[in-house]
């Protein structure tokens, strides 16, 4: 192609001596016309964010770096070119936006600030031309009363308002290639459906060619024309956007593909009679204490949870969706009484366990337990993978033995060798890790299981792996689960009710069909409709 | 422990620190050996340089032995450093751990304490608590702890602080187990790494306030100490260099070398800086 902006031929990206295989990159070959998105796909460690940093110079030298290849820029090889020229072209020819707009933006300057260095680096224009150009270039991305978020700082703005300041900094120059790193991975699905529409009308203005790095199928979906799918630094297919996701050729492709979640949900089953848990009214707010010595101005009161009543019957799943700081992670934890509700009544094989204290709670905790999100915080670095399984059951009373016996049984269950016993956390993945967290919550029979975004920090691989297995203990073990997540598609797939959370109120509860069919309230219409990739189903 | 060995190895400078400070260790403990004897007993040659008289590092005013002196203040010196950071690392531990773990009121009011014990110049501090009671051997251990628990204590309280909202320990919470144990069992072994540094590096300073007070006559008079024979010289500095510049030079290299090994514990034990280079 002869007006392709750039052009990466054989490039090899090196790690450092010690790691777990010798490029990160190899024999990379990618191009990419004007106004083109091309989406790079690919699990954690697949070498893709390293690939996009190649691009800006950014690699973290010495250890990683290119050794082989070009990455041919409108005529400049970016790997030869000085350190000046990369300089210039920088943020005016090719710019980036980053997954976390929070640590990406500096915190001690005002968003005003940091558009105006761009200008100041990059073109002669007066402090007055400077400022009207910031305002202007935030109103194209269609931030409120730009004027005043010219002077705001970026902790007094949303994630998604902190993810457009980016955007308008990064094409401030009009750069003629936009890299973006998981650019919405940090933010809510209605806001990621903004971003995502904002970053491609962009692109329709100023013909900029897109370098979209994700590990989302649903967003590869609603804006690729072009997909590269990464493995273990390799490029294993490339192809149009139709081509890889509707006849993808690749093994790995498909498996990739294959396991993305259906937004079509799982048919019902029967509703049993029994319930098991009921929340009746629960409430906690956050702040407004003041503590000893502490004074001034009291803190803001936030409602976490705010009057919710939920129930939940034997053997069902009831998923808790919702977006970040509706209140879902603090309701589980008041649940599992990890933390004391301000009111309101939890009902457990009809004792209110909100009444019990500390020592009268301990025989309730084993019919409850907990899986975490987090398979790298949720175990204990210097406890082995046995003793962190068999401590449940013996703080339960059972003898070593017994606690010992439990723990290889629960090790065979979640699917690992019985010589994880005696080895530690960082031995395992975090798909492995994620089975010891269920073995954990397991050991001590529980009648429900609270899980909180169990799958959210997975792969997807690895994602469907875990709800396949605690779909299959839930059968096996009769399990009543509350499941929170703010995925649709994990919601459609493994919950057999829905209950749709904002601002710490329940909106709306019914089962997932019936949500999904015919969403009731107007927020969870807007949840549903921000989904992405609704228009391709595999 | 191999693993370890070889990050430890890894920096030169904490090997070599090592090797001094088992020296020192060993010269200690072979003191009785080599010079047995009190190494307060004068002999009939007073002043003799380094070498003379049979003397290998000289002789003091009355005509004790500098290098007998040496090697049993080591033994001193090494005593009062290891046994007051231990009390210290203790209490610290103690104090941080509660304020940190329970947050709060208990954290307000252990703070506040603490605070107070650091806002006095802990030398100053020392010097007093060892005038109050009598200089003798407790005293400054008890002197030594006291100044010196406050930094582990805030130094743990920030560790337990940032480790119990983890998702391990409310884990633990989930299971039913009790705080104590969840303290002592789930988050100290997370910490220790930061404590073990800080430990080494108060031997270093506990040896040198030790020295500092034995130098201001505070010392327990009836046990040998390096700032005992410095403050014994200093007026002779002039006539016979000798008596105060081994123990100082016993009292540097010591230091020295303890921190060394601090700082290679340091760069070891704490991921984030084994890339530095």
């Amino acid at each position: 192609m002869t007006n392709s902006l750039l052009k990466i031929s054989n490039v090899d990206i090196s790690l450092p001596e010690g790691s777990e295989r010798l490029l990160a990159v190899e024999n990379l070959c990618i191009d990419l016309v004007p106004g083109e998105t091309l989406c790079i796909v690919g699990e954690s460690g697949s070498g893709k964010s390293l690939t996009a940093r190649a691009l800006m110079g950014l690699l973290p030298a010495p250890h990683v770096k290119v050794t082989q290849g070009q990455i041919d820029f409108c005529g400049e090889d970016l790997t030869k070119v000085t350190e000046r020229r990369l300089r210039e072209i920088r943020g005016s020819e090719i710019s980036m936006i980053f997954q976390e707009p929070m640590t990406a933006l500096n915190p001690v300057m005002t968003i005003g600030g940091q558009i105006d260095e761009i200008f100041r680096y990059h073109v002669s224009m007066s402090a007055a031309e400077r400022r009207e150009r910031a305002i202007q270039l935030l109103d194209d991305v269609q931030l409120p009363d730009p004027a005043q978020i010219v002077n705001s700082y970026p902790h007094e703005l949303s994630g998604g308002q902190r993810q457009r300041a980016m955007i308008a900094m990064a094409l401030a120059l009009e750069p003629k290639i936009l890299i973006a790193d998981e650019p919405t991975t940090a933010l809510d699905v209605t806001t990621q459906a903004q971003i995502l529409k904002l970053i491609s009308d962009m692109q329709a203005v100023h013909q900029t060619g897109v370098l979209f790095i994700t590990h989302d199928f649903g967003v590869v979906a609603d804006i690729a024309d072009r997909v590269a799918v990464m493995q273990y630094g390799h490029v294993v297919e490339t192809g149009t956007v139709d081509k890889v996701l509707n006849n993808p050729e690749h093994p790995y492709t498909q498996a990739l593909i294959s396991s993305v979640p259906s937004l079509v949900p799982r048919s019902a089953r029967a509703r049993s009679e029994e319930t098991v848990l009921e929340v009746k009214n629960v409430n906690k707010t956050f702040g407004g204490g003041s503590s000893f010595f502490k004074f001034g101005k009291p803190s803001r009161v936030v409602d976490a949870v705010k009057d919710v009543t939920i129930e939940l019957r034997r053997g069902e799943t009831l998923g808790v969706v919702g977006e970040s700081g509706s209140g879902k992670s603090t309701l589980a934890r008041c649940i599992i009484r990890l933390m004391d509700s301000d009111s309101g009544q939890i009902i457990l094989n009809e004792v209110n366990i909100c009444d019990l204290n500390r020592a009268e709670m301990r025989p309730w905790r084993a019919k409850i337990q907990m899986v975490f999100q987090d398979p790298f915080a949720s175990l204990n670095p210097r406890v082995k993978i046995g003793q962190i399984i068999r401590q449940g059951p013996i703080i339960q009373g059972a003898t070593q033995e017994e606690a010992e016996a439990r723990t290889l049984e629960l090790l065979e269950i979640v699917g690992l060798d019985e010589r994880a016993f005696n080895r530690y956390p960082h031995e395992f993945s975090g798909g492995q890790r994620q089975r010891i967290g269920i073995a954990r919550a397991l050991a001590l029979n529980p009648e429900i299981l609270v899980a909180d975004e169990p799958v959210s920090a997975l792969d997807v691989s690895i994602q469907t792996q875990i709800l396949s297995l605690l779909d299959e203990i839930r059968t096996k073990m009769n399990l009543s689960m509350v499941f929170i997540t703010h995925d649709l598609r994990v919601a459609a797939q493994v919950c057999d009710r829905l209950a749709v959370m904002r601002y710490g109120e329940i909106v709306e509860t019914g089962a997932t069909a019936d949500i999904f069919d015919a969403p009731q309230h107007s927020y969870t219409r807007d949840l549903l409709a921000a989904v992405p990739g609704q228009n391709w189903e595999r | 422990m191999n693993d370890f060995w070889k990050l430890f190895s890894r920096n030169r400078s904490a090997v070599l620190g090592l090797l001094i400070l088992c020296l020192v260790i060993f010269v200690a403990s072979i003191a009785s050996l080599i010079y047995p004897g009190d190494p307060f007993l004068y002999s009939k040659y007073p002043l003799s340089k380094p070498g003379e008289n049979g003397f290998l590092l000289g002789s003091d005013s009355i005509g004790r032995d500098v290098a007998s002196g040496i090697a049993h203040g080591a033994k001193t010196s090494l005593l009062i450093g290891l046994i007051a950071t231990f009390a210290a690392v203790l209490i610290g531990v103690i104090f941080g751990a509660l304020a940190g773990y329970y947050g709060g009121l208990v954290d307000d009011v252990l703070m506040r304490v603490t605070e107070v014990f650091q806002t006095i110049p802990s030398f100053i501090f020392a010097i007093l608590l060892v005038a109050i009671i009598k200089p003798s051997i407790e005293s400054v251990v008890i002197a030594i702890t006291v100044v010196s628990w406050p930094a582990v204590a805030r130094l743990v309280r920030g560790e337990f602080l940032a480790l119990k909202n983890r998702e391990f320990v409310q884990a633990c919470h989930t299971l039913g187990m009790s705080d104590y144990r969840i303290m002592l069992k789930e988050i100290l072994p997370n910490c220790l790494s930061p404590i073990i540094v800080i430990g080494s590096l108060m031997v270093a300073t506990a040896i040198l306030i030790e020295s500092g007070l034995a130098f201001l006559g505070l010392g327990d008079p009836n046990v040998m100490s390096w700032g005992f024979q410095i403050s014994d010289g200093r007026s002779m500095l002039r006539v016979a260099w000798w008596i105060c510049t081994f123990p100082g030079i016993a009292i540097l290299i010591t230091v020295l070398a303890i921190n060394l090994v601090g700082e290679g514990l340091n760069d070891a034990l704490n991921p984030r800086l084994r890339e530095r280079n």
